[in-house]
C-alpha cells in the first residue's frame, strides 16, 4: 500500500457515505436516515402513507368520530359531507345500516395491518428458516422440504381457506394462520434460491475455512445477505395479504361481518355501487394507498439496508 | 514426531526441521453422473515448519483439490477421498487429518491452518465490517472476551499494513481496494497463530506491484511466526521469489520436487522443463519465441495406466506407456517421477 492510496481512499471515505453503524449517537443516526429519505422522495411518500395507516390503526378510538358499530337506520346510506344531503357528522357518509363510514375505514386499518403484519411474520419466519436449511444442506433435506412445499402449493387455495373457515370458524387468528401457512412456501422458495446462490460465493468458503459451524454460516453470513430480496418480498406479500384479506372479506370468508374491515365494507357496498358508490369507494381507496405505500417503502428499505446500494444511491 | 534432516540453506549449517504436515498417497475422486473424475492420484509430500512450499502446475492438475481434501472441504458427494494419510503436527496433537471428525476439522480450519483464497473481491462478506470478520475468527477459536478480540483485531490490521485500524475496523469490504482486502484475508488467516497457511493463488487477481507487497507480507509472517506456507500458483516467477521448495504437479500426481534453486538450475522432468521454457526471461537478448508445451492437459475422467505426461512428452518411450512412474530420488532433496531420467541416467535432454 502506498501513501497515496491511503490518503486517496480515506478521502473518498470522508466524502462518501459512512456506514450507519459508525454513527455514535441517536440524533446523528436519525439525521442520517432523514437524509437518505429526503434523497429518495418515493421512499418518503411510502413511509408517510405507511405511517398514516399505522397511526390510524393505533389511535383509532381517538380520531374516529363515531362508534364503527353504531347502527342508525334513519341515516342509512347518507352521502359524504361535501355532497348534497351529507353532514360533517359523518364525513364519508354512512352505509346501509347507517354506520359511520369514516370510523369504519379507520378501524378497518386495524384488521388489515394485523393480518398483513402477522401473516408475513409467520410466513417469513417459517419460510426463511426452512428455505435456508433446505438450500444450505441440499440433498435429501432439500428434496423433503421442497416436496412439502410443492404439496402446500398444490392445495387449491380458496378451497383450503373455505375449508379452514368452515372448520375453525371465521376469526382474525384463523385468517392470519391461513395466510401464514399458505404464504410460507413462497418465502421458502425465494430463500432457498438465494441460499443456493450465496453458498457458492467466496466469503462462505472463507467462513468455512475459518472454522465456522453451519448455524453461524447460515444465520450470520447467508441470511443477512439476502435480507434485501426478502424485505422486498415481505412488503409485496404484506400488501398482497391485505388484498387477499379484502377479497376474502368480500366473499364473506374473512373476519365476522360485525368486525369493521375493508373487505367487509367492499362487500357491503357491492349492492349499492350504482346509486351509493361511496360505501365501497373509501375502503377501496384505503386498500390502494396502503399497498402503494408499503411497496414504495419496501423499495427504499432494500436500497438502504445494503451498504453497496446505499452508496450507489447517493 | 517426524524429524527430517535437511541441510540449512541460508546458514550453511545442519539444522533440524520438523514436518508440520506429511501427506502420504492421497487419492481423491469425484463420482459424477458423467463418470469418475480422477482428480488426485496418489500424492505424497511434506511441509516443514517455517517453510514455503510452492505447488505449481497448470489448471486441473489437482493442486487445489489436494489442499481442499486435507481440510475436508471437498463436498461429498460427489467427491470422495479414497485413500491416503495426512499427518498434521498441530498445536494440540499429532493426527491424521483425513480421519478427523467434522468438529475437529472445524477447529483446525482457521485455528491451526489458515486459508487465503485467490479472489479477494468475493472472499469477504460484503455486509459485515472488515473488523468483525477478523474478530469473528478469533472469537471462534480462542477463549477471549469481545474486548480482547477487538484489540487483537486492531493489532492484526496494523500488522498486515492497514493504516488507521480503528477507522478501518468499521469499514465494509467495498471501501477497501483489492490489495487491502487480500491483506485482511491474510489477517484472518494468521489471526489464531496457525502452524500452516494454505494460500490458493493469493496473488493471481492482483496487479504486479501489489503482488510484490503481498509476497513480502507472507515472507514476513513466515519468518516472524514460523508459519509453514503452502503456496499454490501457476506463476513460476512468483515461485522463484518466495518458495523454499517446489512441488510440480500434473494430472493429479507429483512430477518433480526440489528446493527452488535446484529446480531452476537443474529442472529434470520434461514437464518442468516445458514450464520453465514457457517463461519469458529478462536476461536474454533479442527476440526469442516462447516455447509452449504441445498438446492439451490430461483428461481426468479417464483412468490411466501410464505416465500422465507421456502424450505430451518428447522423450516418452515404451515403458512410459506401460507403467506409472514413481517418485525417485536423484539426490536426497530432489525427486522426480520420470522413467526417461531414471533409466537413461545422466543424459541431458536435448532441446
Amino acid at each position: 500500500m502506498t501513501d497515496k492510496q491511503i490518503t486517496g481512499s480515506s478521502k473518498a471515505h470522508r466524502n462518501g457515505i459512512e456506514a450507519l453503524s459508525q454513527k455514535r449517537n441517536i440524533s446523528e443516526r436519525l439525521r442520517y436516515i432523514w437524509k437518505l429519505l429526503w434523497n429518495d422522495k418515493s421512499g418518503l411518500i411510502g413511509l408517510i402513507l405507511f405511517l398514516i395507516v399505522v397511526f390510524a390503526a393505533v389511535f383509532a378510538p381517538m380520531i374516529s368520530t363515531a362508534d364503527p358499530l353504531d347502527q342508525n337506520l334513519k341515516i342509512s346510506k347518507m352521502p359524504p359531507a361535501w355532497h348534497e344531503g351529507g353532514s360533517w357528522e359523518h364525513p364519508f357518509g354512512t352505509d346501509p345500516l347507517g354506520r359511520d363510514l369514516y370510523s369504519r375505514v379507520i378501524y378497518g386499518s386495524r384488521v388489515s395491518l394485523t393480518v398483513g403484519f402477522f401473516g408475513v411474520l409467520i410466513a417469513g419466519g417459517l419460510g426463511m428458516i426452512v428455505g435456508a436449511i433446505a438450500g444450505y444442506f441440499g440433498g435429501r433435506v432439500d428434496d423433503l422440504v421442497m416436496g412439502i412445499i410443492n404439496m402446500i402449493l398444490s392445495l387449491p387455495y380458496l378451497l383450503f381457506v373455505v375449508f379452514i373457515a368452515a372448520v375453525l370458524g371465521r376469526s382474525l387468528l384463523n385468517i392470519i394462520l391461513i395466510f401464514g401457512i399458505t404464504d410460507a412456501p413462497i418465502f421458502a422458495r425465494v430463500t432457498r434460491g438465494e441460499v443456493l446462490r450465496i453458498k457458492e460465493l467466496g466469503y462462505i468458503e472463507s467462513a468455512v475455512c475459518a472454522g465456522a459451524r453451519w448455524p453461524r454460516i447460515v444465520f450470520d453470513h447467508i441470511l443477512p445477505n439476502l435480507i434485501g430480496p426478502l424485505i422486498v418480498l415481505s412488503t409485496f406479500e404484506m400488501s398482497a395479504m391485505i388484498f387477499y384479506e379484502a377479497g376474502l372479506g368480500f366473499l364473506g370468508l374473512s373476519v365476522p361481518p360485525s368486525v369493521p374491515s375493508w373487505g367487509n365494507m367492499l362487500s357491503d357496498g357491492r349492492l349499492y355501487l350504482q346509486q351509493h358508490p361511496w360505501i365501497a369507494t373509501y375502503a377501496g381507496l384505503a386498500i390502494m394507498f396502503t399497498s402503494l405505500g408499503m411497496n414504495l417503502l419496501g423499495d427504499w428499505l432494500r436500497d438502504v439496508l445494503d451498504p453497496r446500494r446505499r452508496r450507489a444511491r447517493k | 514426531m517426524f524429524w527430517i534432516r535437511v541441510e540449512g540453506e541460508r546458514e550453511n549449517e545442519e539444522i533440524v526441521m520438523t514436518a508440520v504436515l506429511e501427506v502420504h498417497d492421497l487419492v481423491t475422486k469425484f463420482y459424477t453422473l458423467e463418470g469418475i473424475v480422477h482428480a488426485v492420484n496418489g500424492v505424497s509430500f511434506s511441509v516443514n515448519k517455517g517453510e514455503i512450499l510452492a505447488v505449481v502446475g497448470e489448471s486441473g492438475s489437482g493442486k487445489s483439490v489436494t489442499m481442499k481434501s486435507l481440510l475436508g472441504l471437498i463436498s461429498s458427494p460427489p467427491g470422495k477421498i479414497e485413500s491416503g494419510k495426512a499427518i498434521f503436527n498441530g498445536s494440540n496433537e499429532l493426527g491424521d487429518l483425513l480421519e478427523y471428525s467434522p468438529q475437529q476439522l472445524r477447529d483446525i480450519r482457521g485455528g491451526d491452518i489458515g486459508y487465503v483464497f485467490q479472489d479477494p473481491g468475493s472472499t469477504l462478506n460484503p455486509i459485515m465490517t472488515v473488523g468483525e470478520q477478523i474478530a469473528e475468527t478469533i472469537l471462534r477459536h480462542q477463549v477471549v472476551s469481545r474486548e480482547e478480540a477487538y484489540k487483537k483485531t486492531l493489532n492484526l490490521l496494523e500488522k498486515v499494513g492497514i493504516a488507521d485500524p480503528v477507522t478501518r475496523y468499521k469499514n465494509y469490504p467495498f471501501q477497501f481496494s483489492g490489495g487491502m482486502r487480500q491483506r485482511v484475508m491474510i489477517a484472518i488467516a494468521i489471526a489464531c497463530e496457525p502452524q500452516m497457511i494454505i494460500a490458493d493463488e493469493p496473488t493471481t487477481a492482483l496487479d504486479v506491484t501489489i503482488q510484490a507487497q503481498i509476497i513480502d507480507l507472507f515472507k514476513k509472517f513466515q519468518k516472524e511466526l514460523n508459519i509453514a506456507v503452502i503456496w499454490i500458483t501457476h506463476d513460476l516467477g512468483v515461485v522463484a521469489g518466495i518458495a523454499d521448495r517446489v512441488l510440480v504437479m500434473y494430472g493429479g500426481r507429483i512430477m518433480e520436487t526440489a528446493p527452488v534453486n535446484k529446480l531452476y538450475e537443474n529442472p529434470t522432468h520434461p514437464y518442468t522443463i516445458g514450464l520453465l521454457g514457457s517463461l519469458p526471461r529478462l536476461n536474454e537478448d533479442g527476440y526469442k519465441r516462447l516455447v509452449g508445451i504441445k498438446g492439451v492437459p490430461l483428461d481426468a475422467s479417464k483412468e490411466i495406466k501410464h505416465c500422465p505426461f507421456a502424450a505430451r512428452c518428447d522423450y516418452a518411450f515404451e515403458r512410459c506407456w506401460n507403467e506409472i512412474p514413481k517418485l525417485a530420488e536423484i539426490d536426497p532433496e530432489h525427486k522426480v517421477s520420470c522413467f526417461y531420467r531414471v533409466e537413461k541416467g545422466g543424459s541431458q535432454y536435448d532441446r
